[in-house]
C-alpha cells in the first residue's frame, strides 16, 4: 500500500505541483506534531533556562526543512560559482550552520530585528529575500538585492541590517537598533550576531556595557564555529566560554546544530528581553559548529554526526511527521529553485555604468560625481 | 526721528524715569548670540520639532555638556532624549549609527573630534558608505558633532583638525560653521538631512557673540549644506577659509583695506560637498587666490581647492599661483609661543596675500 501510494505520488508530483502530492500524502495519516527532547543549555547568571522538551508541528517541521535545505543548496551553489570565478572577492558561506539562521528566525517575529557580520547569506534569506536576489547580488548583477553595489557582505532587507564587513562593528550597531526598539516602545527585540573571532573585539564589550546599563532589548549571539579567520579559538581567546563573557549579562550555551534547541533558546531570550520584564535585558547564546579550517577527518565527523538537516530529517521521519519521499520531493523542488536562481544570477546583466555614482546621498537632488579623471563625470541620483 | 525724540524728551525731563523711558525712542539693540547658544538653540528647536531626534555623548545630559553646548536640554527633554554615555566612543558611535539605521535621528556628540578617531570606523564604514553599499535601501540620518581643531594649550593629541580626513569620504557631508548664524543654520540643516553629517565646531568660538540677523531667529532658519557665503566683497584677491580662521581673514582684510587692497573673503561653511562655483566665480573676478585653514598642509582643504581651481575654468584667470595658509606641519606643541606659531595668524595671512599680489 505504501509503495503504491509512493508511486502514485511520484507520478502526480511530476504532472502537477505540490497540492496534489500533499493531498495524497495527507491521506497517509502523519502525526500533527511530536514532542522532542532537546539538549539542556548551560546557564550563566540564570536560574532557569529554556525548556528541555519542545513540540514540533508537522507544518513547522516541513517549513524548517525546506528553509534549511534552501540555505544549504544556495550556499553550495555559491561555492560552485565562486570556484568558477563568477563570484568575486569574498564569499563567506554558512552551509552546515543552517540551524542557526532558520532556528533564530523561528524564535522571533518578522517585526523583530536582526544584524550579523559577513556570513550573512543564510540570514538574508530567512529575513525574507529570495535566493534569486541573493545569488544575483553575489554575481554582481543589477537584479541583486543591492543592485550589485554591495556584494556578499552588504545585503539588506526589512528589519535586517546586513551583512557587515568590519569584524565586530555590527555589535554596537545592533545595540543601537535595540535602543531604537526601546525608544519606540514597540516591544521589539534586536538579535545581534557575531562570531567567535569577533568576540575578542573591544567594541563588543562597550556594547555589552551600554546595553546592560540602559536595559536595551538586545540579544547578543555568538556563532562559534571554533575558528576566527584561520585561527582556532584556543589560540585566540583567553576564555572560550563565550556565553559567559558578557559578564553581568545572563547567557546560554546552545547546541547550534539542533534547530529546535536554537529556536527554544531564542524564544526564551526574546521573552526575557521584551518590555522590561526582568532586571537585565540581554542574553548571550552561543556555540554553533561550522566546517572551516578543519582537517578532513574533522569535517567528515561533523558531516556525518552533526548535520542539522539530517538531524531534523531523522526526527521527523522517526516520529511520523513526514515521509522520506516527501522530504526528497522538497529536495528536488529546492534544487530546481536554486538552479533557476543561479541561471538568473549568471544571465542577468551587470548594473549599468551610468549608475556608478548613484546612491551616494539619500533624498538629495541629482549632482555630479567625479570619475577617474576630471573629464569623466557620473550623475548621482539618490 | 532723533529731533522729534529730542523735543519730546525736554518737557518730560523732570518726570519719573519710567515715563521718561516710555517716551524716549532708541533703536533696538542688535541681538547678540554666542556660537554656543546658537548651537543650543538649533538643537533645542529640532528636538522639539521631531520626536525621533535625540542627543547622546559624554556629559551631554546632567553636566549640561562638556562645553555647556547642551545646557538645559536634559532638564527640558529628559533621559530618553538626552543620553549620557560612558567613555566608549567606538561603542556609542556604533549605537548611534544603529539607531539611525532603525529610523531614529541621533545627534552623536564627540567631546572633541580627536576622540572620534576611536570611532572613525563607525563614521565611515557603518555610516557614510551604507546608503551606497545597500543600493539605496538603507539610509543613515545621523549627525556627528563636536569641537574640531586647535584649542588653547591642549597640545598635540587634543588639537587635530579633521576637516580633510572626513572631507575625503564620499557618502559623508561635512560642515564647518564659523559664526553663530552658521552654527544654528548648519546644525538644523544637518539634523534634518537624511545623510550622515559631520559638524566641525570650534571650541574657541563657542563663547564669541555675533549679531543674529532676524531671519536667524526663526525656528525654520536653515543654511543649505553645500553653499559657501561671501562674507566680504572685494576685487583684488579671493581669500577662502572655514571655521575660526574666517575671522582672522576678515581682520586681515580690514588691515589691508587701509592700504587699498580689497579682499573678497569667502566662508566655505561646507567642506563636503564643496561649493567650488562660488570660489571659481570669485577667482575669475579677482584673479588671485589664497586659502586659509587651521589643519595641516599636506592633503588638506587648501590643497583640494587649489587642485580643483587648476582643473576648472578659473585657472586661466589666475595672475599668480594659488597660495595656501595652513597650520604648521607639526604635531601641536604646548608652549604658548610655539602654539601661536603653529596656527595661521593674521600676520601670516596678510603676508601670503601680499606675496600673491606681489606687493
Amino acid at each position: 500500500m505504501r509503495k503504491m501510494l509512493a508511486a502514485v505520488s511520484r507520478v502526480l508530483s511530476g504532472a502537477s505541483q505540490k497540492p496534489a502530492s500533499r493531498v495524497l500524502v495527507a491521506s497517509r495519516n502523519f502525526a500533527n506534531d511530536a514532542t522532542f527532547e532537546i539538549k539542556k543549555c548551560d546557564l550563566h547568571r540564570l536560574e532557569e533556562g529554556p525548556p528541555v522538551t519542545t513540540v514540533l508541528t508537522r507544518e513547522d517541521g516541513l517549513k524548517y526543512y525546506r528553509m534549511m535545505q534552501t540555505v544549504r543548496r544556495m550556499e553550495l551553489k555559491a561555492d560552485q560559482l565562486y570556484k568558477q570565478k563568477i563570484i568575486r572577492g569574498f564569499c563567506h558561506l554558512c552551509d552546515g550552520q543552517e540551524a542557526c539562521c532558520v532556528g533564530l528566525e523561528a524564535g522571533i517575529n518578522p517585526t523583530d530585528h536582526l544584524i550579523t557580520a559577513y556570513r550573512a547569506h543564510g540570514f538574508t534569506f530567512t529575513r525574507g529575500l529570495s535566493v534569486r536576489e541573493i545569488l544575483a547580488e553575489l554575481t554582481g548583477r543589477k537584479g541583486g538585492c543591492a543592485k550589485g553595489k554591495g556584494g556578499s557582505m552588504h545585503m539588506y532587507a526589512k528589519n535586517f541590517y546586513g551583512g557587515n564587513g568590519i569584524v565586530g562593528a555590527q555589535v554596537p550597531l545592533g545595540a543601537g537598533i535595540a535602543l531604537a526598539c526601546k525608544y519606540n516602545g514597540k516591544d521589539e527585540v534586536c538579535l545581534t550576531l557575531y562570531g567567535d573571532g569577533a568576540a575578542n573585539q573591544g567594541q563588543i564589550f562597550e556594547a555589552y556595557n551600554m546595553a546592560a546599563l540602559w536595559k536595551l532589548p538586545c540579544i547578543f549571539i555568538c556563532e562559534n564555529n571554533r575558528y576566527g579567520m584561520g585561527t582556532s579559538v584556543e589560540r585566540a581567546a583567553a576564555s572560550t566560554d563565550y556565553y559567559k563573557r558578557g559578564d553581568f549579562i545572563p547567557g546560554l550555551r546552545v547546541d547550534g546544530m539542533d534547530i529546535l534547541c536554537v529556536r527554544e533558546a531564542t524564544k526564551f531570550a526574546a521573552a526575557y528581553c521584551r518590555s522590561g520584564k526582568l532586571d537585565t535585558s540581554s542574553l548571550h547564546a552561543c556555540s554553533c559548529v561550522g566546517i572551516n579550517y578543519r582537517t578532513r577527518e574533522e569535517i567528515q565527523e561533523v558531516r556525518s554526526k552533526s548535520d542539522p538537516i539530517m538531524l531534523l530529517k531523522d526526527r521527523m521521519v522517526n516520529s511520523n511527521l513526514a515521509s522520506v519521499e516527501e522530504l526528497k520531493e522538497i529536495d528536488v523542488e529546492v534544487r530546481k529553485e536554486i538552479e533557476d536562481a543561479a541561471q538568473f544570477a549568471t544571465a542577468d546583466p551587470e548594473p549599468p555604468l551610468e549608475e556608478l555614482g548613484y546612491h551616494i546621498y539619500s533624498s538629495d537632488p541629482p549632482f555630479e560625481v567625479r570619475g577617474a579623471n576630471q573629464w569623466i563625470k557620473f550623475k548621482s541620483v539618490s | 526721528m532723533a529731533a522729534v525724540s529730542g523735543l519730546v524728551r525736554r518737557p518730560l525731563g523732570e518726570v519719573s524715569g519710567l515715563l521718561k523711558r516710555r517716551f524716549h525712542w532708541t533703536a533696538p539693540a542688535a541681538l547678540q548670540v554666542t556660537v554656543r547658544d546658537a548651537i543650543n538653540q538649533g538643537m533645542d528647536e529640532e528636538l522639539e520639532r521631531d520626536e525621533k531626534v535625540f542627543l547622546l555623548g559624554e556629559e551631554v545630559a546632567q553636566y549640561d555638556g562638556a562645553y555647556k553646548v547642551s545646557r538645559g536640554l536634559w532638564k527640558k527633554y529628559g533621559d530618553k532624549r538626552i543620553i549620557d554615555t560612558p567613555i566608549s566612543e567606538m561603542g556609542f558611535a556604533g549605537i548611534a549609527v544603529g539607531a539611525a539605521m532603525a529610523g531614529l535621528r541621533p545627534i552623536c556628540e564627540f567631546m572633541t573630534f580627536n576622540f572620534s578617531m576611536q570611532a572613525i570606523d563607525q563614521v565611515i564604514n557603518s555610516a557614510a558608505k551604507t546608503y551606497y553599499m545597500s543600493g539605496g535601501l538603507q539610509s543613515v540620518p545621523i549627525v556627528f558633532r563636536g569641537p574640531n581643531g586647535a584649542s588653547a594649550g591642549v597640545a598635540a593629541q587634543h588639537s587635530q583638525c579633521f576637516a580633510a580626513w572626513y572631507g575625503h569620504c564620499p557618502g559623508l557631508k561635512v560642515v564647518s560653521p564659523w559664526n553663530s548664524e552658521d552654527a544654528k543654520g548648519l546644525i538644523k540643516s544637518a539634523i534634518r538631512d537624511n545623510n550622515p553629517v559631520v559638524v566641525l565646531e570650534n571650541e574657541l568660538m563657542y563663547g564669541v557673540p555675533f549679531e543674529f540677523p532676524p531671519e536667524a531667529q526663526s525656528k525654520d532658519f536653515l543654511i543649505p549644506i553645500g553653499k559657501a557665503k561671501i562674507e566680504r566683497q572685494g576685487t583684488h584677491i579671493t581669500v577662502v577659509s572655514h571655521s575660526r580662521p574666517v575671522g582672522h581673514c576678515l581682520e586681515a582684510a580690514a588691515v589691508l583695506s587701509k592700504e587699498g587692497v580689497e579682499c573678497e573673503v569667502i566662508n566655505m561653511r561646507t567642506i563636503r560637498p564643496m561649493d567650488m562655483e562660488t570660489i571659481e566665480a570669485s577667482v575669475m573676478k579677482t584673479n588671485h587666490l589664497v586659502t586659509v585653514e587651521g589643519g595641516w598642509p599636506q592633503f588638506g582643504v587648501g590643497a583640494e581647492i587649489c587642485a580643483r581651481i587648476m582643473e576648472g575654468p578659473a585657472f586661466n584667470f589666475l595672475d599668480a599661483p594659488a597660495v595656501r595658509v595652513t597650520g604648521a606641519d607639526v604635531p601641536m606643541p604646548y608652549a604658548k609661543i610655539l602654539e601661536d606659531n603653529s596656527i595661521p595668524q593674521v600676520k601670516d595671512i596678510i603676508f601670503a596675500i601680499k606675496k600673491t599680489l606681489n606687493i
